[in-house]
């Protein structure tokens, strides 16, 4: 058959049959014993041509709204955020996108500068020694710190935050289970996690706290005070940060952090219905050689250009094998490159900017909320979240918001036992004052409304 | 083409005042962080990320990816890494804004579409592999591999089985599989292979027992040889209650020639990134979907993707399940590609894609064979696996025949995998290259083999043309340099 990914002709075909000494290819698969030989034809949808192809996924994709068309005021780990259009030039090099994993160094420089450059930067928002050059996404790089510190402290208990991510503490439960590590949960106080309750839960056998930065709930938790109460019991201080608000925020490394993980989606990274996204690990020096996935070190060649390349890979699967610290192989280089590019495009001054004009437009978004009459739960420091109770159903208000052109908040109710008719709001720097102002103006009229309405 | 100057960090080009951004315009009340903060949370010192304008930036980029070879720039025969052409409609449509745009959370009935082709893409991926249901939530290979055991492993553990604490894997085994197995809890027990480069069916009846929980394997395997006792293996596993699992790293080889599901196999991850063209990244993202046979559907990551007649939902009510294994619904950019893939195949087009990645294999071992060991000489699959031994003889090694190949413009092999072979050099050219590419790449190789004969230091001191000379590894890791720091501490 003819196909434009398929270069070989008939000519040639026969020509290398020839060589081969053979007088088909069915003859290349006569080792596969005929019990096991598919007979018939795939069940699958016929090819499409290029054209046809193109206009049937468009208008699958037209399908869905998306948030060129929408207003998006939902985060939950997961934010729509200014991408510097260069981000994407540079990521559609192909010399990049059509690369594997730089084993050849000598024509993976490229690539493995790159890197470097990331890692560089990861350690520089998250005031840490070292960064690896990523891992899938934010929740599995903090399952991958709890498996990291039970590791290292021998000890076989975690405790993890409820303003933690739901889905990260998912992931944390089912990575904890194959490595029989107990996962028990601090509970929250007034949105932050509470360190009394914290305090009481830390005993010799806990391996890592993880607290997010800033919460689930969009707060900023204290981490200053938290750090020396985990310390006191022997356990690490892992924390799950959004790297923008680090822009703002004191770096988790400042607060004696020994590993820090996170999303880098914020940094140029599509929302793409969940991923892939952009893990990040960073860690204090004494765990260099515990990391898991690959790192990038600098070193110098024959002539003493300076030159990099993978390296400590006897920590890796394909060295250690069984004894390696993780299984991670592939990661999420590409994305990484992104928020590399996004970083660097935003630069220094960009990223405090970005960050503080979250801050700004949440604040404005409470005051709002708040001269309208509508509670906007906890106390707090908010980065670019906020918590607001509705009373009312929020898939109910969502289908409202839709009618406007807005994508509404995350329903806390689906996850959170006490907070049934609450909405987690984000909003960001996309997000104009007249939006927030109608978003305000809906969500005040939709709860003025008597609860008949909607029953 | 080399410099004497270093290649400089986007840190050395960054200069005090200057901007690559344009931020909207901040439309409501500014504010000042010691209102809104306490002052221990404020950041007190910038983070040091670079200052440059936007020209500056892309030529910085582009001077790096000029020092990078993909596959668009040349052959890229990287044995069990699939090195295929990466379509660029792949790249279109996984930008679309109802794809790339579109948040996890939303309603699911804003979402349709996106839900309509990851359930389209998981029923396309059941019949190639002849599962019973597909989860598209791992993230990579080795990701899917862990959730595969996991489910293994819940599977026996509801059995009221707690005693199967093993996993055995072929000594040829790429290192995820022993990796994967102990982060899901288990041991590893190695199963040797025999001398036509199968596995040992004697050694495996050996060590089977009531403690095995799966036989994790490649078909074909790393070897690039089709375990033709498939069937046999698969009932020396199910007769000791133990599960079969299959490594999809190979699956450019057999489609629609042979399936997972019928060779016996209850657990199956596939590798879009590799057979389906989800491009490779630098390293990532790929995405690892793992499919499965009834007995093990009770255990599926959740939500699980289902239809119903109201539309597509996520499932969420599984008690059973092993939980969830990542955020949200796995590497759906990089699924959108892959399905867009599948749909520019059809069922014909994936037959072909095997059949000619078969045969371009098989014509390139045969061309190759007179100047280099083959050590399993029979009809290979989609890769075959050379050794260097001869020329090792001669004083050149494997790594130095692979540095010799970068002169020539082509990405060399997988060199020194597996483990089973001699100075390995394992070739898998894909089916979307030409036969002149086919026939270039053996003429360097045949090169190189002449000269590891007539000039061996042509090939130890190689490579001779590339921008930087081999590097000093072992100072990498001695005196590891993780990152840039302005006034270094020497």
């Amino acid at each position: 058959m003819e196909h434009r990914y398929l270069p070989m002709t008939a000519q040639d075909k026969e020509a290398m049959l020839k060589t081969i000494g053979v007088d088909s290819i069915e003859e290349l698969f006569s080792d596969i014993p005929e019990k096991v030989r598919f007979k018939g034809e795939y069940n699958l949808k016929p090819a499409k041509s290029e054209s046809a192809l193109l206009k049937e996924l468009s208008r699958l994709a037209a399908k869905n709204a998306d948030h060129r068309n929408y207003a998006s005021f939902l985060g939950a780990g997961v934010y729509d955020h200014y991408k510097p259009v260069i981000v994407d030039h540079v990521i559609s090099r192909s010399e990049f996108y059509t690369a594997y994993t730089p084993y050849q160094p000598e024509i993976s420089q490229g690539e493995l500068q790159a890197i470097f450059e990331f890692q560089t930067m990861i350690a520089e928002l998250t005031g840490m020694e070292i960064a690896n050059s990523s891992m899938y996404d934010g929740g599995t790089a903090l399952a991958e710190a709890g498996m990291l510190a039970a590791g290292h402290t021998k000890r076989k208990k975690i405790l993890v935050s409820q303003a933690v991510h739901p889905e990260s503490r998912e992931v944390v439960r089912s990575y904890a289970l194959g490595q029989s590590i107990e996962v028990e949960e601090v509970p929250l106080k007034d949105g932050v996690t509470d360190a009394g309750a914290l305090k009481e839960l830390l005993d010799g056998d806990v391996a890592a706290v993880m607290i997010q930065y800033p919460n689930f709930f969009g707060q900023v938790e204290n981490l200053k005070a938290l750090e020396p109460v985990i310390h006191d019991s022997g356990a690490l201080f892992v924390v799950s940060a959004n790297p923008l608000a680090l822009g703002a925020l004191e770096a988790p490394g400042n607060f004696g952090a020994d590993i820090t993980v996170g999303d880098a989606q914020p940094f140029g990274i599509p929302e793409a219905f969940g991923g892939p996204h952009c893990g990040y690990f960073a860690v204090s020096k004494k765990l260099m050689r515990k990391v898991p996935g690959r790192l990038v070190g600098e070193t110098v060649d024959e002539e003493g250009r300076r030159g990099f390349v993978l390296t400590l890979q006897a920590r890796e699967q394909h060295i250690r094998r069984d004894k390696a610290t993780s299984n991670i192989c592939s990661n999420q280089a590409l994305n990484a490159l992104a928020a590399s590019v996004a970083m660097t495009a935003l630069g220094k001054k960009g990223v405090r900017e970005m960050a503080v004009q979250n801050i700004a437009k949440t604040r404005y978004m409470k005051q709002q909320l708040e001269g309208a009459g509508l509670s906007v739960e906890f106390g707090g420091a908010h980065f670019n979240e906020l918590t607001v109770k509705l009373g009312k159903s929020v898939k109910a208000l969502n289908v409202r918001l839709l009618e406007q052109g807005i994508i509404g908040g995350y329903d806390l109710g689906r996850t959170y036992d006490g907070l049934q008719g609450h909405v987690l709001v984000a909003v960001t720097e996309q997000r104009t004052k007249e939006e927030i102002d109608l978003f305000v103006q809906e969500l005040a009229a939709f709860v003025q409304e008597k609860e008949a309405a909607h029953a | 083409m080399r410099k004497d100057e270093n290649q400089p960090l986007i840190f050395e080009v960054s200069k005090e005042g200057r901007i690559g951004y344009s931020l909207p315009v901040l439309d409501v009340p500014e504010v000042d962080l010691e209102d809104v903060l306490p002052a221990d949370l404020i950041r007190a010192e910038d983070p040091d990320l670079p200052e440059v304008a936007e020209l500056d930036i892309m030529r910085h980029y582009t001077a790096l990816s000029n020092r990078n070879h993909g596959v668009d720039s040349g052959f890229y025969p990287l044995g069990s890494c699939t090195m295929k052409y990466n379509p660029k409609i792949n790249e279109s449509v996984a930008r679309f804004p109802g794809f790339a745009d579109i948040h996890p959370l939303q309603d699911e009935s804003t979402v349709q579409g996106a839900m309509e082709l990851m359930y389209d893409l998981q029923e396309h991926l059941k019949e190639i592999t002849g599962m019973d249901e597909v989860t598209l939530q791992p993230a990579a290979g080795a990701h899917g591999e862990w959730t595969g055991l996991m489910m293994i492993r819940a599977f026996h553990e509801a059995n009221g089985d707690f005693g199967r604490t093993k996993v055995i894997v072929p000594d040829s085994a790429h290192g995820t599989n022993p990796a994967s197995a102990t982060v899901a809890g288990f041991d590893t027990v190695t199963v040797k292979s025999d001398e036509n480069g199968l596995v040992d069916l004697e050694d495996l009846k050996r060590v089977v027992g009531p403690d095995t929980a799966a036989l994790m394997l490649t078909n074909p395997n790393t070897l690039g040889l089709f375990e033709e006792n498939i069937l046999e293996m698969a009932a020396i596993i199910h007769e000791v209650g133990g599960k079969l699992y299959y490594d999809g790293a190979n699956l450019n080889a057999v489609m629609n020639k042979a399936r997972p599901g019928d060779m016996g196999f209850d657990v199956v991850h596939l590798n879009l990134h590799k057979t389906f063209t989800g491009p490779h990244g630098g390293g990532g993202p790929g995405s690892g979907p793992v499919g499965v046979k009834k007995s093990l559907l009770p255990y599926l990551p959740k939500p699980v993707l289902i239809k119903t007649e109201d539309g597509y939902t996520f499932d969420d009510d599984r008690p059973d399940s092993i939980g969830r294994v990542k955020p949200y619904y796995g590497n759906f950019g990089i699924n959108v590609r892959a399905y867009t893939y599948i749909r520019s195949m059809g069922p014909d087009g994936l037959k072909a894609v095997s059949e000619y990645a078969v045969l371009n294999a098989n014509y390139m071992m045969r061309r190759l064979a007179p100047y280099f060991d083959l050590p399993y000489d029979r009809h290979c699959k989609h890769e075959f696996v050379l050794s260097g031994r001869r020329q090792k003889k001669l004083g050149v090694r494997t790594l130095d025949m692979a540095k010799r190949l970068l002169d020539f413009g082509y990405h060399p092999p997988t060199i020194y995998f597996p483990l089973n072979v001699e100075e390995g050099m394992m070739i898998e050219p894909t089916e979307t290259e030409s036969k002149e590419t086919l026939d270039a790449f053996c003429d360097a190789m045949i090169q190189i083999a002449e000269e590891a004969e007539n000039s061996p230091e042509t090939v130890q001191e190689a490579p001779h043309t590339t921008v930087i000379s081999r590097l000093d590894e072992a100072q990498a890791a001695r005196k590891p340099v993780l990152r840039y720091q302005k006034e270094k501490a020497e």
